[in-house]
C-alpha cells in the first residue's frame, strides 16, 4: 500500500482565521485561568487587536493576489481568491467595529464582557472558513462555526426573556436548515461524485446530465440552506424575533458578519459548481430576490419596534445582494460585495446607535420611546436619520451607490423587471425608514427621561394627556467613547466612499474578477 | 445496474424493518425511556444496513458511539431532569399539525424514492467507478489525512465552540448579573415607583 501525502497546506492562506481563532482560544484560557474576572479593557483590547491583525494580514493577502493570483490549497479544500480575502477584510472591520460597540454595552449590562469577545471571534472565524471553502464539506462546517456560536450570542441576555426565545427559536431553526444544507450535499455529490466545488464545476461542464433530478433536488436544497442563512423569503421567519431579542451588538454583528458568510458561500457555489445550470435554478432565485426585496419593505413598514424594523429591512436589503446570485455575473459579484461591506458598516453603526438609545436595559426600542429624539439628544438623533437615509440609499452615500450597483449589474443582464420591482421595494423601504426619521424630528413629546426624579410626575402626567404610554424605564444612557469612535468609523465609512467611491468600488470589482 | 442476491435483500429488508419500528417506537412512546431505547433499535438496524454495504467500521462506530455513547448521554438527561414520566401526546401544540406532516412525509418520501429509481448517481454501487482497496479503515483514514484534511481539523474546532457555547449557556447566573437594581428607580417618587418596581420584580 502506498504511503499517504499529506497535501501542501498554505499557512498564509488561512492566517486571518488562524488569528482570530487561536486568538479566542487564548484569550478563553486567559479568562478560565485567571482568579478574578478578566477586565473589560482587556477583552475589548484582545478582541480590537485580533481583528487589526486580521485585517492586516487580509491586506497582506490582498497584495499577494493582485501580483500572483489566486491560489487553492489543503487539497482544494481552501482557496484565496478574490471572495476570501474580501470576507476576510468585511469580516475584520466588523471584529474590530463591534468589540468597540460592545465595549460600554456589555459593562452597562454586566455581562461577561470575556465571554461575548471569544465567541464573536469564534462566529467571525466560522465567517472567514465559509469564504475560504472550496469544498461543501469545509462550506457546511464554516456554516455551523458561524452559527453556534451565534446562537449563544443570542441567548446571553439572561435578564430579557426575549432573548432565551430568539435564541431557542434560531437554534431550532438554524439546526433544521443545516440539517437540509447536509442533504443538499449528499444529493449533490450522489450526482457529481465530488464534494469539491471546483471538481464538481469540471464535472458538470463536461457531461450532460440526462437525469437531472438528483442534482437538481441538491441544488434546491443546497439553496434552501443558504437562504435560511442569509434571511431570504419565504426562510425569514426567524428574523424579526432574533434580530429583537438578541443584545444589540449583537443585533449589528448577526446583520454583517452571517450575511457577509452566508452570501459570498452561495455566490462561491452556485458560480464555481453550478453555473452550467443557471438556466433551472435562476428563475426559483428570481422569486425569491422578488419576494424577499418586498416582504422585507412592506414588512418594515408595519413595525413599531425599531429593532424589528431593521430586521425587516436586512431582508429587503438581502433580496437586493441576491440579486448578483440571481444574474451571476462578475457585475453582478461586484454590486452584490460592495452591498456587503456597506450593509455591514451600516448595520454596525445603526445597532450601535441602538443599543445606545436601547437604555439602561436595552429595551426600550418601541418607536413612541424615540419621540422628540431630535430635541432631547442631536447627536444622537442625527447620526442615526443619517445611517438611515443610507440604508433607504440616499445619494452621498455608499447606501445609494450599493443600489445602483446590483440594479445596474440586474439590468445590463436583462432583467429589466426585476430591476424596476426591486426599486419599487427601495421606495417602500424608503417609508419605513422615513417614519423613525419623522418620529424623531417632527414629533414634540419628550417621553420622560427619568434622570431628576422631582419633575417625573408632571412629565408623565403631560405624556398621559397625549395618550402616550408613560415610559418610565427610560434612562439615559451616555454615548461612551468607544461606541461613539466606532459610529463615527461607520458614518465616515458610508459618507466618503459616497462622495469618494473609487477605491472601494475597485476593490469589490477587483474581488469579483479574481475568483477562482 | 448490479442485480441484488437474495441474502442482500433479506439483510435489507430486515435491517430496515427494524430501523421502521424503532423510528415508530420513538415517536409514539410514551414514556421518554422507551423512546429513547428504541432509538438504540434504530441505529442498530441501520448499523446492519452499513454492514450490508460493507463498511464495517461505520457499523462498528455506528453501534459504539451512537448506540452506545449518545443514547446514554440521552437517557442520563432524561433521568436528571426528571422528565421520564408519561407525557400526553394526544393534543397537537398546533391544530393541523400531524396531518400535514403525514401528507408532507409522504411527499418527501415519494420524492426520495423516484431519485433513488430515476436519478443519475456517480458515486455507490450503481455506478461503483472508484476502485476501492476494500480495507474501509485504511479508506478513511487516507481521506481524513488527504482530501478531508482541512474539514477534519475545522471539526475539531467545531467541536470546541460547541463545548464553549454548551458551558456558557449551562453555566449559574451569578445573582450580581440577574439583579435588575436600577439606580435611577431609586429616586422616583413613591406612589409611581412602587407600581414600577412591582412590575420589575416579575421580569
Amino acid at each position: 500500500m502506498n504511503p499517504i501525502t499529506v497535501p501542501s497546506i498554505s499557512y498564509f492562506t488561512m492566517a486571518p482565521m488562524l488569528v482570530l481563532f487561536v486568538g479566542s482560544v487564548l484569550l478563553m484560557a486567559a479568562a478560565s485561568l485567571l482568579r478574578h474576572r478578566l477586565p473589560e479593557v482587556v477583552s475589548t483590547a484582545t478582541s480590537v487587536l485580533l481583528g487589526l491583525g486580521a485585517l492586516v494580514v487580509s491586506i497582506l493577502q490582498w497584495d499577494h493576489l493582485i501580483r500572483h493570483g489566486s491560489s487553492s490549497t489543503v487539497a482544494g479544500a481552501l482557496v484565496l481568491d478574490g471572495f476570501s480575502v474580501f470576507v476576510n477584510i468585511t469580516v475584520s472591520c466588523a471584529v474590530i467595529l463591534t468589540a468597540l460597540v460592545a465595549h460600554d454595552y456589555l459593562a452597562r449590562l454586566k455581562f461577561d464582557s470575556a465571554e461575548f469577545h471569544i465567541l464573536a471571534l469564534l462566529s467571525a472565524s466560522g465567517a472567514l472558513i465559509m469564504g475560504a471553502a472550496n469544498d461543501l464539506v469545509v462550506v457546511f462546517l464554516g456554516l455551523e462555526i458561524l452559527s453556534i456560536a451565534l446562537y449563544v450570542l443570542v441567548a446571553l441576555n439572561r435578564k430579557n426573556e426575549k432573548s432565551a426565545e430568539g435564541a431557542l427559536k434560531y437554534f431550532v431553526l438554524g439546526g433544521f436548515s443545516s440539517a437540509v444544507f447536509v442533504y443538499g450535499i449528499a444529493l449533490t455529490y450522489g450526482a457529481t461524485g465530488s464534494t469539491n466545488l471546483a471538481k464538481m464545476g469540471t464535472y458538470l461542464s463536461a457531461n450532460v446530465v440526462h437525469r437531472p433530478g438528483l442534482l437538481l433536488a441538491g441544488i434546491g436544497l443546497l439553496a434552501v440552506g443558504f437562504c435560511f442563512k442569509i434571511a431570504a423569503v419565504p426562510f425569514h421567519m426567524w428574523t424579526p424575533d432574533v434580530y429583537e431579542g438578541a443584545p444589540t451588538p449583537v443585533t449589528g454583528f448577526m446583520a454583517a458578519v452571517a450575511k457577509v458568510g452566508g452570501f459570498v458561500a452561495f455566490l462561491r457555489v452556485f458560480e464555481t459548481a453550478f453555473s452550467t445550470q443557471q438556466s433551472t435554478w435562476a428563475p426559483l432565485l428570481y422569486t425569491v430576490a422578488l419576494l424577499t426585496t418586498f416582504i422585507g419593505a412592506t414588512s418594515a413598514i408595519a413595525q413599531h419596534n425599531v429593532k424589528r424594523m431593521l430586521a425587516y429591512s436586512s431582508i429587503n436589503h438581502a433580496g437586493f445582494i441576491l440579486l448578483g446570485v440571481v444574474v451571476l455575473t462578475k457585475a453582478g459579484f461586484a454590486g452584490s460585495l460592495y452591498y456587503l461591506f456597506t450593509y455591514s458598516v451600516m448595520a454596525i453603526g445603526t445597532f450601535a446607535l441602538l443599543g445606545v438609545l436601547g437604555g439602561a436595559r436595552d429595551e426600550d426600542h418601541d418607536l413612541t420611546s424615540y419621540r422628540g429624539l431630535a430635541k432631547r439628544r442631536p447627536g444622537v438623533a442625527l447620526s442615526l436619520a443619517l445611517l438611515l437615509l443610507a440604508q433607504a440609499g440616499m445619494p452621498f452615500t455608499t447606501g445609494f451607490l450599493a443600489k445602483f450597483g446590483v440594479i445596474e449589474a440586474t439590468v445590463a443582464h436583462g432583467e429589466i423587471p426585476l430591476a424596476l420591482l426591486a426599486m419599487v421595494s427601495a421606495t417602500i423601504s424608503a417609508v419605513a425608514y422615513l417614519r423613525v426619521g419623522i418620529v424623531m424630528y417632527a414629533t414634540h413629546d419628550v417621553p420622560t427621561p427619568v434622570s431628576d426624579g422631582s419633575s417625573f410626575k408632571d412629565r408623565a402626567e403631560g405624556s398621559l394627556l397625549l395618550e402616550v404610554e408613560p415610559v418610565a424605564t427610560t434612562h439615559e444612557v451616555p454615548v461612551a467613547p468607544t461606541t461613539g469612535l466606532a459610529i463615527g468609523i461607520c458614518l465616515a465609512v458610508t459618507f466618503y466612499f459616497g462622495i469618494a467611491p473609487g477605491a472601494l468600488l475597485d476593490f469589490a470589482r477587483q474581488a469579483a474578477q479574481l475568483l477562482r | 445496474m448490479i442485480a441484488a442476491t437474495i441474502p442482500d435483500l433479506a439483510v435489507f429488508f430486515v435491517g430496515a424493518a427494524i430501523i421502521v419500528v424503532g423510528a415508530l417506537g420513538v415517536i409514539l412512546a410514551k414514556n421518554p425511556v422507551h423512546a429513547a431505547l428504541s432509538l438504540v433499535m434504530t441505529l442498530f438496524g441501520i448499523a446492519v444496513l452499513f454492514i450490508e454495504e460493507q463498511a464495517n467500521f461505520l457499523a462498528a462506530v455506528q453501534i459504539i458511539v451512537y448506540a452506545g455513547a449518545i443514547v446514554v448521554l440521552f437517557l442520563f438527561v432524561i433521568m436528571f431532569l426528571g422528565v421520564d414520566k408519561a407525557e400526553d401526546i394526544t393534543t397537537e401544540p398546533i391544530v393541523g399539525q400531524r396531518p400535514i406532516a403525514a401528507i408532507v412525509v409522504a411527499a418527501l418520501m415519494a420524492s426520495i424514492v423516484a431519485l433513488g429509481q430515476l436519478g443519475h448517481w456517480m458515486v455507490g454501487t450503481h455506478a461503483s467507478t472508484t476502485a476501492t482497496t476494500g480495507n474501509d479503515v485504511a479508506d478513511l483514514g487516507r481521506s481524513v489525512f488527504t482530501t478531508y484534511l482541512f474539514a477534519f481539523e475545522a471539526t475539531a474546532a467545531l467541536l470546541v465552540i460547541a463545548v464553549v457555547g454548551a458551558v456558557v449557556l449551562a453555566r449559574r447566573v451569578s445573582p450580581d448579573e440577574l439583579s435588575t437594581d436600577e439606580p435611577e428607580v431609586a429616586q422616583v417618587p413613591e406612589d409611581l415607583g412602587a407600581t414600577m418596581t412591582a412590575g420589575e420584580v416579575e421580569q
